[in-house]
């Protein structure tokens, strides 16, 4: 994947001599101190991000730690005292008043956590603005906004004024409005903040269905730990102004940098983080249909299990025999087929642990996980599915299964 | 032997030499504006003169009705209707006539001003007590130099009620532009919206209601000059209780007096109706 947005050591002091801070935070004072020596206040500090083309990537942190003014960063709202930020290689901080208009008219959209409407404007002409600014004639921006308000299930309500609509409807008006100057990148600071939880949950549903169909570059920030795990490819962890940590939910819960956020993750529900993936185990022994009973019951005595899967060349799940099973079976001199059982609850990689409970509880064999291919990839037992709620590495349950 | 000491300056006669010196150098400037503003109200008013006497009142009715209720339309027609009765529907007419255009000037002159204001801090900073002193100061003192410029007539009335008029309109220009919301501003911004389009298609309409919270005052103020106005020789209303004031004529005082009060009324309600129809959608950002 290419890089679609690269922030290099980017910093922003608000004061009236944002300069002069710099070195000071080089020699390593703190936030506290330079606000209380100089009065500046330290917005973000020395942020590096990698942002790539198609990903959502989600920057979170506690109240005041800096993500507003660094996701204001991308677009200019604020102008990084320090640092640079490349646009598709470009850097954007450089650029005069005309080629930001470009940018901000062409590329980068912003959705708010205010929603930011113009209540004086209709639906209609509120998702039409960024086009009419850009001179679109009248019938095609028409079209596009139209498309766009039914793109977020807002038809029907073109003619009605924001004030006219819930919480929930003017920030989709919000979206539609960005998605409709058809931008590759799409801010977002805590759109779903002011909304109720359930409307909440809908929006962010929608947003991912929304990403899946446009593929935009979506920068997304939230307070919530639960939001951002489960709308973000990658996250950035922000705190003081500085961003500590960055990596995949999955990284960042099994491997917290600090007690930050360690802290910060605590109360993260990791059964809707947690995929079957990361939870499974990997099978040591797998038996195919022509290996016989006998290759079956020696697999299960070399690696002391119960009990094993039972596959076809391609790997594709056929059932699974028991120790139990396999030698009556050979006393009653019964081939593999005939002791196989084919009650084998299948599961994809990507289904969350949550998923994954009553599935475990329900069947009497090992979750049997499978890859996009249907390749079966590894065994889920139930153990594992609790393991993977509990905040210890998931590994260290490796020696209950059997 | 409280008396003060006897030392003079006399910041009156530099004022004055500096009023002469304004009057002979810009003349031409002066002459200008005189025809402008006395065609703007002979125009107003021959027009108003020129509609039959019934249909100004149904209009009158029909902006009460639009802008308010049925109630108040009806109210208003019958206020128009006695002024008539009392003989004074040509005053009347050519006080609304000057007021228009005192109004309409202000709003030429302020809204720019406070829109400039709202934008640049510092020009706000020196344009406030400017401000202040226009409305602090006792009204009647704008009618010398207006006569200074433009002698007696209605001109004159227009110079000195726009200089009384013109400050709430200004000030409110600037409040309801600064006023706007932030989130509003940033996302017209984040749109690539130039300076001049975040103006006209943000600021501008969503301080609209603001804006128009200003007119009505300015308008009121305008009318509160009507009778002042008319002591440089404004024709009019004004004209009439002035009239009786050196008659000592009861009837007629009181005749023209509650006619004044009588377009007050509508002519606030109205516009405050106006600022109201405006307000609607415009609460929520
Ligand atoms: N325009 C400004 N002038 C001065 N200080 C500012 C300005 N904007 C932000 N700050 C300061 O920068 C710091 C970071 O603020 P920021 O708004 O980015 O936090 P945040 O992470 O977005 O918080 P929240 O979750 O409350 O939105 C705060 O200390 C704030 O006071
Ligand atoms: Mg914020």
């Amino acid at each position: 994947m290419t890089t679609k947005i690269k922030l290099e050591h980017v910093s922003k002091i608000f004061g009236p001599k944002p300069k002069s801070v710099i070195p000071m935070i080089k020699q390593g004072m703190s936030k506290d101190e330079i606000l209380a020596e100089t009065d500046h206040t330290v917005g973000v500090y020395d942020a590096s991000l990698d942002i790539k083309q198609g990903e959502v990537f989600v920057i979170m942190g506690l109240s005041g730690s800096g993500k507003s003014t660094l996701i204001r960063c991308f677009n200019l709202l604020n102008k990084p005292t320090d640092g640079s930020i490349y646009i598709d290689d470009e850097d954007i901080v450089k650029y005069n008043s005309s080629q930001l208009k470009k940018v901000r008219q062409e590329k980068i959209a912003m959705v708010f956590q205010h929603f930011g409407l113009f209540s004086h404007r209709t639906i209609l002409s509120n998702v039409e603005y960024g086009l009419e600014i850009r001179n679109v004639p009248k019938e095609e921006r028409r079209e596009i906004a139209m498309k766009n308000i039914e793109i977020v299930g807002l038809k029907g309500y073109e003619d009605k004024y924001p004030d006219e609509l819930s919480g929930g409807m003017q920030q989709r008006v919000g979206l539609a409005r960005a998605l409709a100057n058809d931008p590759d990148i799409l801010l977002m600071d805590e759109p779903f903040s002011a909304l109720d939880p359930l409307i909440r949950r809908e929006m962010q549903l929608e947003l991912l269905d929304i990403q899946e169909r446009l593929q935009k570059t979506i920068v997304f920030i939230t307070h919530d730990v639960n939001e951002a795990f489960k709308i973000g490819d990658r996250v950035a962890v922000m705190k003081d102004g500085q961003v500590v940590q960055v990596g995949t939910p999955e990284e960042i819960i099994e491997s917290p940098a600090n007690d930050y956020i360690s802290e910060f993750i605590k109360d993260i529900d990791r059964s809707k983080v947690f995929q079957a993936e990361n939870v499974m185990i990997k099978p040591n022994a797998l038996v195919s249909l022509k290996d016989g009973l006998n290759v079956a019951i020696k697999e299960m005595e070399e690696n002391g299990i119960s009990s094993v899967f039972v596959v076809d060349r391609q790997r594709h799940l056929q059932g699974i025999v028991t120790i139990d099973d396999a030698i009556k079976g050979k006393k009653e001199k019964k081939s593999l087929e005939d002791v196989l059982s084919t009650d084998v609850t299948v599961v994809q990689k990507d289904e969350y642990v949550n998923d994954l409970i009553p599935k475990a509880l329900e069947s009497k064999y090992p979750l049997a996980v499978i890859n996009e291919e249907e390749k079966v990839i590894g065994f889920i037992l139930r153990v594992h599915v609790l393991a993977g709620l509990a905040a210890n590495d998931v590994n260290e349950s490796d020696e209950y299964h059997a | 032997m409280g008396a003060f000491p006897d030392i003079s300056t006399s910041i009156g006669d530099y004022v004055d030499s500096f009023v002469s010196f304004i009057d002979t150098t810009f003349e031409g400037f002066f002459d200008f504006i005189y025809l402008v503003a006395s065609r703007t109200i002979n125009g107003i008013d021959d027009f108003l003169m020129f509609l039959p006497w019934w249909l100004f009142i149904v209009l009158i009715f029909l902006l009460g009705w639009y802008f308010k209720t049925v109630v108040a339309g009806v109210l208003y027609s019958v206020f128009i209707f006695l002024i008539g009765t009392f003989g004074l529907w040509e005053d009347m007419m050519t006080t609304i006539a000057i007021i228009l255009t005192a109004v309409i000037i202000c709003l030429i002159i302020g809204i720019p001003i406070g829109v400039w204001m709202a934008f640049s801090s510092r020009f706000s900073l020196v344009t406030r007590p400017i401000l202040d002193a226009m409305q602090t100061m006792p009204s009647f003192v704008y009618l010398i130099p207006a006569i200074f410029f433009f002698g007696l007539g209605n001109v004159s009335a227009i110079f000195a009620t726009l200089i009384y008029a013109l400050p709430p309109v200004i000030r409110l220009t600037e409040l309801a532009i600064r006023e706007v919301d932030q989130e509003v501003i940033e996302s017209a911004q984040s749109f690539g919206s130039s300076r001049w389009q975040m103006l006209r298609k943000i600021q501008l309409p969503q301080a609209l209601p603001t804006i128009m919270a200003g007119v009505n005052q300015t308008t009121m103020m305008a009318l509160a000059m009507v009778v002042i106005a008319s002591m440089v020789g404004a024709s009019g209303l004004g004209e009439q209780v002035l009239v009786s004031i050196n008659r000592i004529d009861i009837a007629l005082g009181f005749e023209a007096g509650i006619s004044i009060v009588f377009l007050a009324v509508i002519i606030d309600r109205i516009t405050n109706g106006v600022a109201n129809k405006f307000q609607k959608h415009r609460g929520v950002s």
